[in-house]
């Protein structure tokens, strides 16, 4: 079943947490909601499940508006984030709470309920802890438990709420393979929200990439990754370098870079901007190779696998990371100290709309 | 190595000391004393000061009292700690307030407040005369005023409860589909039966041992308005002191019951709260 959020907002208090948005889920499709802490991606689920009241905007499901319909009758299957599970009933009891809180016309038998549940539990490879308590089980098969409670009751949409932020690591990576394969086989529309890029990209069809209540760009985790649309998400995804500077008559000045071309503001007018480019988009040779680019110095150079990450200084004194293949590390020969040529393969410009704009001015510290 | 909050068993045995004979000196002798006096002429005498028809009368009262009183407590209690843990609302400030409003004030004001209010000169006292109906004085006045001076106990145990188990359990159960009764009922009661049952029992605790408000809405009618503790006041005066400690062993033994079922709820609930070792993941 699809969703549709049309221009939907939310205040608390003074607080806009989300701000005129609108996105469509198509039916069967696995869609992140990414955004740092705050973002609104929370209040945004919660609305569409029907935990929230929208201030202003509709939520559809399947073109059908949902306003007046209580989360009750929305059939929707969420899984909070710290699980909620009941703390004073077994796994079964749990899986089984949807089914048994049903009207007496429409509640299945005892028999029905039983097989229905084991069948759930064998699916999240938990039938032999249908006997034991939450406070019994690891995080991970909490989350599992959740999940199949929140499938009992045979959802037309299932949203989750940062499903593996409270897991370590191992746990998370499996459990997300596991709920990207579920949904291989369930193709159930499923909304659920990260502020993990690495979690959305791995896991999604698509991305919703959130900021300030307002969405940044909405793409498949190859456009958001290689198309960001706004600084933002540049640099909220993945790892960049960036070059502040101006824009003026075509032209693009750009920290130390040497001044390139860019058409899309031909105005006299000076305006601030800045380029963006990825670690593995910065050439870095020993000779001036073809002019572009800037100096630095070669402050420290690690191996991670393939690559060898490089840590540069530039003339202004910013930090700048490279990423450079192994060959070509070793065909640069270069020592800690050395002066080396770095240029941009590739790079994105966005000019700053006027001083109220979403400049990444609170960038979160991109993961290695 | 020594821990450096170890002290010299000397200090240790005199801090033990100092503690132990507090106790024995206000707490349990007392409580002996009680017992003693009451059992003074025999159990066949303590016996017949309980069957005396005032006694008897006035243990049914303080049953029936409590009966009411405790019910009525526990359903406030639920209603006004579930409204103040799970919703905002404006006013929210001042209901935790006047929650508290009985522990404030003195039993003596609590229980004239209600003469002023229901007696024959008080605000209400024309329209119930004129009706016939007797407030002060009766049955009526001794549950109103039980029930004023016992409220805040099942509330003010059960909102710290109910606030720290947050509101998520009764999202899940909404969004699963469950109404509000069945949310009550299969998933907020049972996460807080224990603090449900700790209420109850120092509710009723109180409400068979208050004096000063039931006191002075009363009258002292013997086997009438009298509740067991105003009744011990009457045989005390009275010199009776056998039969005065051996009503007052009632309540005595109320209370050693209700110290164990206090007990007994602490380590039950404590049982429940304490989580498991969790399982290993399973590969």
């Amino acid at each position: 079943m699809s969703i549709e959020v049309r221009n939907v907002t939310k205040k608390f208090g003074t607080f806009t947490a989300v701000d005129d948005v609108s996105v469509t889920v198509p039916a069967g499709e696995l869609v992140a909601l990414l955004g740092p802490s705050g973002s609104g991606k929370t209040s945004l689920l919660r609305i569409i499940a029907g935990l929230e009241t929208p201030d202003a905007g509709i939520v559809f499901f399947e073109g059908e508006d949902q306003a007046q319909r209580d989360v009750r009758v929305r059939r929707v299957g969420f899984v909070f984030q710290h699980y909620a599970l009941f703390r004073h009933m077994t796994v079964f009891e749990n899986v089984a709470f949807g089914l048994r809180v049903r009207p007496r016309a429409s509640r299945p038998s005892v028999a029905d309920i039983r097989a229905k549940v084991m069948d759930l539990l064998k699916l999240v490879q938990l039938d032999w802890l249908a006997d034991r308590r939450p406070s019994e089980l690891s995080g991970g098969q909490r989350q599992r438990v959740a999940l199949a409670r929140a499938l009992a009751v045979e959802p037309k949409v299932l949203l989750l709420d940062e499903p593996f932020g409270s897991l370590d690591a191992r746990i998370r990576q499996e459990l997300r393979r596991w709920l990207r394969r579920l949904h291989d086989d369930i193709r159930l529309t499923s909304v659920f929200v990260t502020h993990d890029q690495e979690e959305a990209l791995d896991v999604a069809d698509r991305v919703v990439v959130m900021n300030r209540g307002r969405i940044e760009q909405i793409g498949t985790p190859q456009e958001v990754f290689e198309h960001p649309a706004t600084p933002f998400v540049m640099t909220f995804i993945g790892q960049s370098a960036v070059f502040a500077g101006t824009v003026q008559g075509g032209k693009a000045f750009l920290g130390s870079l040497a001044a390139v071309d860019f058409p899309a503001h031909l105005h006299e007018e000076a305006r601030p901007a800045a380029g963006y480019a990825r670690p593995h988009e910065l050439e870095v040779t020993r000779i001036e190779n073809g002019g572009g680019g800037l100096w630095a110095t070669l402050r420290h150079a690690s191996p991670a696998g393939a690559v060898v990450k490089l840590e540069l200084t530039d003339p202004e004194g910013g930090s700048l990371q490279v990423e450079v293949t192994r060959e070509q590390h070793e065909a640069l020969q270069a020592g800690v100290g050395e002066s080396l040529y770095v240029k941009p393969r590739k790079l994105r410009i966005f000019v700053q709309e006027d001083a109220t704009s979403d400049a990444p001015d609170t960038p979160r510290a991109p993961r290695a | 190595m020594r821990r450096a909050l170890t002290e010299p068993p000397l200090v240790r045995g005199a801090l033990l000391a100092v503690a132990l004979v507090f106790l024995a000196i206000f707490l349990v002798m007392p409580l002996v004393a009680v017992f003693a006096q009451a059992l003074e002429k025999g159990f066949g005498a303590y016996l017949t000061a309980l069957r005396e028809p005032d006694a008897w009368a006035a243990i049914r009262l303080t049953l029936l009292t409590a009966a009411i009183a405790v019910p009525m407590n526990l359903a406030f209690g639920l209603a006004a700690s579930w409204a103040i843990a799970k919703f905002e609302f404006p006013g929210k400030g001042t209901l935790l307030t006047l929650i508290d409003l009985p522990f404030a004030v003195s039993p003596v004001i609590s229980g004239m407040i209600f003469v002023l209010l229901f007696g024959r000169q008080g605000l209400l006292g024309p329209f119930l005369g004129a009706h016939d109906v007797k407030v002060i004085f009766a049955v009526p006045g001794i549950v109103l005023a039980t029930v004023f001076v016992t409220f805040p106990f099942v509330a003010r145990e059960l909102i710290p409860v109910m606030q720290a188990l947050g509101n998520e359990e009764e999202e899940a159960a909404r969004v699963l589909g469950a109404g509000g009764w069945q949310i009550f009922f299969r998933v907020t009661l049972p996460n807080v039966k224990w603090g449900v049952l700790y209420g109850v029992i120092l509710c009723n605790a109180r409400a068979m041992g208050e004096f000063g408000a039931v006191s002075v809405v009363s009258g002292h009618i013997r086997g009438l308005t009298n509740t067991i503790p105003l009744h011990v006041e009457i045989l005390y005066n009275e010199y009776n002191f056998q039969a005065a400690f051996a009503v007052a062993s009632l309540l005595a033994f109320l209370a050693l019951v209700t110290l164990l079922a206090k007990s007994v709820v602490e380590w039950r609930s404590g049982r429940a709260a304490r989580p498991e070792a969790p399982v290993r993941e399973a590969a």
